[in-house]
């Protein structure tokens, strides 16, 4: 383990940034977090978590895939595609980390999704042990450690110090780079954190919350459900539940007409919405009800199902605090849990 | 603190369906911490004994849900208005959006709400809250149990309220209040003050935190088109998300045009943006304008007054004279 003095956190920012670009969360004005380009200044933010997760840095919520132009009867495809360059995430939380493997399974399977891809390819992932988790999060459930974060490196931030552990080859040599800034370390600070927090995260209100009731194979013992129409009375198709989620992984291509020619883009989308997958016949969900129950059969239900069991909720609580109805899956999954 | 506690809420909410006056009652329903309260449609005595909370938390704005909830459901259904919600309420019925006759109104004082993100600024892992009359006692994970004075985390909306009067209703539970002089423009005065690039950079700062999710639009009280062109493909504005930031801003622009002269000024869209962006303050400024213009006016006071903007009276101002004004702001 490498340990690198809190006093040095700028240099080693500034180390970092001469070959790469490094995002970190930095706060907003309105005193939320969110992640952005490190420069000289910029300050790390204390925030526990951004209101949008880093899967923006891999897949934006919108992004161009190709250009058409036509000169008379012939079209010519231009391939826009930018050549990404290594970058660092600095600072992701361990829920998010695992939303990573979420999307992955999703964007890396064949077809593979080329521009996902690359920037996955790209990225360095520093992940950040949490030490004050909030009352919303439950990443527990999923059987995530809160206190030891996947990633390329994983780091702990202690009073004085950022100690930081390699996990893969990528990580390994991200702190050889840095590695005139750190020294030598024994995990004696970081093992006494790490039982402290576990500590706070037995404790956490949502701490005995399960999954017993959900995984691959439930659906038709879910899908009739009367759960699905009491909870979803006052759901506002908003969508914000989905566009702050790091697992939500819905998108839609759509043609833009410059003119002279046609931009196809995509864009996340939301199966919240009255929109989404809409085929020639119309929407397939045409009420609010199935769409709510769409998205929660999805993460925990349909996906475990396709993917050896592994749901795609991380726990990370961004849909428990941002919900304007404050509905959210921990009450569906309380509800139909039986909890409650 | 609200004076109208729980307690009344039920004992009138059982009443009136026991009695058959209503089929269903929309109500907040308790959350997993106290402060994440939930709308909900209960139909028997045995729901609304089990989940429905009433307290600091229960800003929701329930008019809206009335033009769907009217036409699904069979009989009358109980809602209860806060002084706020029921100039919406007033709106809606004047812009016919759903039959009054299916709706029963019980107004209720209100003593301002409080903001859950102005909560969790203050305090961090909120377990419980209590109610006290000096405050709430707030059970945290980390600072043992916090007191917050309702001050501290009064909603924007509710320190600047209009008017404590509910101007709808069958019943009243409690006393009636006033129109207040409220000190609401004061932050718009202080933007007009600005220079036009510092009034476009603050607005370019809060818009650019905006993640296009809608939730504004869809709590929004007039914002109540059975299609919204942002979500029809037939428009040719249709989009899921900004593809540019001058996109964003002109979603934001599109929207606030769309409700002026109808917006009652209720607060829903700021409360509900999850990246808090004061988006009240744009119609806040027509509100002004409007009734510097063309004289005081209120939507929502009364059901069936027509707006300035399409209106016409012999004082309204002249054409030239709006264009000068933005010469003037420019
Ligand atoms: S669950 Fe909440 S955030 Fe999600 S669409 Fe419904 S109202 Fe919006
Ligand atoms: S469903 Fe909610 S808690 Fe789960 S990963 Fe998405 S935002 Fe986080
Ligand atoms: S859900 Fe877990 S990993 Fe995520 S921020 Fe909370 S405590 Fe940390
Ligand atoms: S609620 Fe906020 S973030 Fe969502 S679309 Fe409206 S302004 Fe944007
Ligand atoms: S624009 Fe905002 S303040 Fe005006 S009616 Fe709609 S939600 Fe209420």
């Amino acid at each position: 383990m490498r340990k690198l003095s809190l006093d040095n956190l700028n240099k080693f920012f500034a180390a970092v940034a001469e070959s790469k670009t490094i995002y970190l969360p930095v706060d907003q004005k309105d005193g939320s977090a969110k992640y952005a380009k490190w420069a000289e200044g910029t300050e790390w933010s204390n925030a526990l978590n951004t209101v949008r997760s880093p899967k923006d840095l891999f897949f934006p919520q919108t992004e161009d895939l190709m250009e058409f132009k036509t000169e008379g009867k012939n079209i010519e495809i231009i391939d826009i595609r930018k050549e990404s360059e290594d970058f660092v995430i600095f600072g992701v939380r361990a829920c998010d980390v695992k939303s990573f493997e979420v999307l992955d399974r999703v964007f890396l399977s064949e077809p593979v999704d080329s521009f996902y891809a690359s920037r996955r390819e790209h990225a360095i992932i520093v992940a950040l042990a949490c030490t004050r988790p909030s009352e919303t999060c439950f990443c527990t459930t999923f059987g995530i450690d809160a206190t030891e974060p996947a990633g390329d490196v994983s780091a702990w931030k202690t009073d004085s110090a950022l100690y930081l552990k390699a996990n893969t080859e990528k990580g390994e040599a991200f702190l050889k780079s840095i590695e005139a800034l750190t020294e030598d370390a024994d995990t004696a600070e970081v093992d006494a954190q790490k039982t402290k927090t576990a500590e706070i995260m037995k404790k956490l209100p949502l701490a005995d919350l399960t999954t017993d009731a959900f995984g691959g194979g439930k659906t038709e013992e879910l899908w009739n459900n009367p759960v699905w129409d009491e909870m979803s009375q006052t759901c506002l198709g908003c969508g914000t539940c989905t566009f702050v989620c790091p697992t939500c992984q819905c998108y839609d291509i759509k043609d833009f007409n410059t003119g002279n020619g046609v931009i196809r883009y995509r864009c996340w989308d939301s199966c919240m919405y009255s929109e989404f997958t809409r085929m020639a016949h119309g929407n397939n969900r045409l009420s609010q009800k199935e769409r709510f129950r769409q998205r929660f059969m999805h993460k925990l239900v349909y996906y475990p199902e396709n993917n050896e069991g592994l749901f795609s909720c991380v726990g990370c609580g961004r849909c428990l605090a941002k919900c304007p109805i404050s509905m959210n899956i921990v009450k569906v999954m309380k509800k139909i849990g039986g909890d409650k | 603190m609200q004076k109208i506690t729980r307690d009344q809420l039920i004992t009138k909410a059982v009443e009136l369906l026991s009695n058959g006056t209503v089929s269903a009652v929309l109500g907040w329903k308790k959350g997993e911490f106290d402060y994440d309260i939930t709308p909900a449609v209960f139909t028997t005595e045995e729901e609304i004994n089990n989940g429905f909370v009433y307290n600091d938390f229960c800003g929701a704005n329930f008019s809206k849900y009335l033009v769907a909830k009217t036409k699904k459901l069979e009989g009358k259904i109980l809602v209860f208005l806060k002084p706020c919600d029921s100039y919406s309420f007033n709106q809606l019925l004047t812009e016919h959006r759903f039959d009054r006759e299916k709706v029963y109104a019980v107004g209720i004082g209100c003593e301002g709400m409080a903001d859950v993100v102005k909560l969790k600024n203050k305090v961090d892992g909120i377990v419980s809250i209590d109610y006290n009359d000096d405050g709430m006692y707030v059970d945290t994970l980390y600072d043992g149990t916090v007191k917050v004075d309702y001050a501290e985390v009064m909603a924007e909306r509710c320190i600047n309220c209009k008017s404590k009067k509910c101007v709808a209703y069958d019943e009243l539970l409690g006393e009636d209040g006033e129109v207040i002089d409220s000190a609401r423009f004061d932050e718009v005065a202080s933007l007009e003050a600005m220079t036009p690039d510092e009034r476009f950079a603050f607005w370019q700062g809060e818009l650019s935190r905006c993640i296009r999710c809608n939730a504004c639009r869809d709590a929004c009280p007039a914002c109540t088109c059975e299609k919204c062109v942002f979500d029809n493909p037939g428009s040719g504005v249709e989009n899921k998300a900004p593809v540019t930031s001058f996109e964003e801003q002109m979603f934001h622009i599109i929207r606030a045009f769309h409700v002026a002269g109808r917006c009652t000024d209720c607060g829903e869209c700021s409360r509900v943006c999850p990246q808090n962006i004061p988006l009240h303050l744009l119609n806040r400024k027509f509100i002004k304008d409007m009734n510097e213009c063309y004289g005081e006016y209120q939507a929502g006071a009364e059901v069936g007054s027509r707006a300035p903007l399409v209106d016409y009276t012999e004082g309204d101002l002249e054409p030239g004279e709006v264009f000068e004004r933005g010469e003037n702001d420019a």
